[in-house]
């Protein structure tokens, strides 16, 4: 075991006098894929959110490559390497695709041509629309230009908050098929999902959270294999669009 | 020709005075009615520049440029930053605007007193051209010189720079935005000072083609600003260019073939007009905004 490259201990995140998070602790080692699951309004995208230096945690600790950065604005993470894919994706659809890659590069301020032509070819359906206002673009295909964008940045950690959300299953498929392969070059993942199963199935290490605390952890195959966590928090598999309705693997 | 001269002069002053009105709102969705203050501060400035310091028309333009950049940068931080997390930023950017405008205006007063103020005798050259049996002067040039070339030089930064990239990725979104890495705060403080800049060299430039700065200068804009940003679409720096032009031209034609007492009536009345045929105005394509 590695030290991990990125931990959070003991984070809070309120809304108001709302608590959406209380007291959540995760770890990710180097090169891992950690998933967060658990059902709409646990508290997922609130971490993810407070790990990105999106939102102010209101307690906690997060360090990052051993650095601390619990209160780091989310401008100054992108440029250390910690780069969040948002939920609903967030491209800048009157902006061409191009526009959209090269922001991706925003805080190295010069155009990062070479990685972005390694994205044209990675994805040739964003090199033929390139000049293309990113509007233009299928939900999935934006979901697709949202990764290309992030991994533009080269990051050492990526975030990924509800990639497969509102995508056609075939769709979902290719989504976690690229997320493999970012991993697979080394990248740390950390992906939110209401698509728990999914989920697991691609991931190292899971964390179940239900009302803002982590119920269940561990790797992710015991999580998948333990009927009452099944049972219990991931629901039944249902044929709704984003959903894995196949018989595993 | 004399006329369509005199209301391209005037008119590009007006389009430059907008153009930094709707960049702001373009960019960052607040109106900042401290634009028109800044107008009339750098009038006075202006002037104060070329009788105690001794410069040349030519040499304090510069010089405003950048006293108006910081007034921008003031504003910001004064009136805008602090209320930018509220619900309704919107309307408190609006009123802490007003009157931040009162306070400079009640500056100017202190400093300067109530009356108008000229440049000094002598200020100006006196070479004149003849253009197609009209008279011009090179002051006249000047001003539509650069105003024409801050709007393309800003035109040119918005759609190609890297610092335009960033500020139409804030004004399409600020969230994305800052999750690529945008220091947003740090966009927001540029774009006043840029949209401030612009606006400081129109009050001299206008101060220069009528040789006269009164206190009330920024309220006699403000509302044709306005006007003009609306008409030529909210938001677009295009809009903002034709809108000032359309206007300056009205004005000088009502003028002399109606009469100088109807010059409001038929300028607003011309863009009130426009606006019934077309409401989203000139160059406007109204985006729909995230919620």
């Amino acid at each position: 075991m590695s030290d991990p490259i990125l931990t959070v201990t003991d984070l809070r995140v309120s809304y108001g006098r709302v608590e959406a998070v209380r007291g959540v602790s995760f770890s990710a080692e180097p090169g891992s894929l950690v998933t967060l699951v658990g059902a709409n309004g646990a508290g997922k995208s609130s971490v993810i959110n407070a790990v990105s230096g999106m939102l102010r945690p209101a307690g906690g600790r997060i360090t990052f490559e051993g650095c601390d950065i619990t209160r780091t604005p989310a401008h100054k993470l992108v440029a250390q390497g910690l780069v969040q894919v948002p939920e609903g994706r967030q491209i800048l659809a009157t902006l061409t695709i191009e526009d959209n890659l090269r922001m991706g590069a925003w805080h190295t301020g010069g155009t990062a041509q070479q990685s972005m032509d390694a994205m044209y070819e990675r994805f040739p359906v964003l090199a033929q629309r390139r000049a293309l206002p990113a509007g233009a673009l299928s939900g999935g295909e934006q979901q697709m230009l949202a990764i290309a964008r992030a991994l533009v940045a080269k990051p050492t950690v990526m975030l990924m908050d509800e990639p497969s959300m509102g995508l056609a299953p075939k769709i979902v498929d290719e989504v976690f098929r690229v997320i493999g392969e970012i991993r697979a070059s080394g990248t740390t993942v950390v992906l939110v999902e209401q698509n728990a199963r999914r989920a697991l199935r691609a991931a190292d290490h899971g964390y179940v959270l239900q009302n803002g605390a982590v119920v269940h952890s561990g790797p992710a195959v015991g999580l998948l294999a333990d009927e009452r966590i099944v049972q219990a928090y991931l629901g039944v598999e249902t044929g709704r669009a984003g959903e894995d309705g196949r018989a595993g693997p | 020709m004399q006329q369509l001269l005199n209301g391209i002069f005037i008119g590009s002053i007006y389009a430059l005075f907008a153009i930094g009105f709707t960049l702001v709102f373009g960019i960052l969705d607040r109106l900042n009615l401290a634009h028109p203050a800044v107008f009339a501060a750098s009038a006075f400035v202006g002037i104060e520049l070329v009788e105690r310091g001794g410069l040349s028309l030519w040499a304090a333009l510069p010089i405003v440029f950048v006293f108006g950049a910081v007034l921008g940068l003031l504003i910001e931080r004064l009136a805008f930053r602090p209320l930018k997390g509220r619900a309704d930023a919107h309307f408190a950017g609006l009123i802490s605007s007003i009157a931040l405008a009162g306070m400079v205006i009640a500056l100017l007063q202190w400093r300067y007193g109530p009356d108008t103020r000229r440049f000094p005798a002598g200020s100006f050259p006196d070479t004149r051209y003849e253009v197609a049996g009209a008279q011009v002067t090179l002051v006249q040039v000047v001003i539509l010189g650069v105003s024409l070339a801050l709007m393309v030089g800003l035109t040119y930064m918005v759609t190609r720079s890297r610092l335009g990239r960033g500020m139409r990725a804030v004004a399409e979104n600020p969230t994305a935005a800052r999750v690529l890495g945008v220091n947003v705060d740090r966009i927001t403080a540029v774009t006043f000072a840029i949209s401030s800049a612009l606006g400081a060299v129109a009050g001299v430039l206008f101060a220069i083609n009528v040789n006269t700065a009164q206190l009330g200068m920024g309220s006699a804009i403000e509302l044709k600003g306005l006007a003009v940003i609306i008409v030529g679409g909210m938001g677009s720096l295009p809009g903002a260019l034709i809108g000032g032009l359309v206007l300056g031209l009205a004005e000088v034609f009502a003028v002399q073939y109606i009469g100088s007492s109807w010059r409001d009536v038929i300028a607003f009345g011309l863009l009130f007009v426009i606006l019934l045929l077309r409401p989203q105005g000139l160059l406007g394509a109204r985006k729909v905004r995230e919620v």
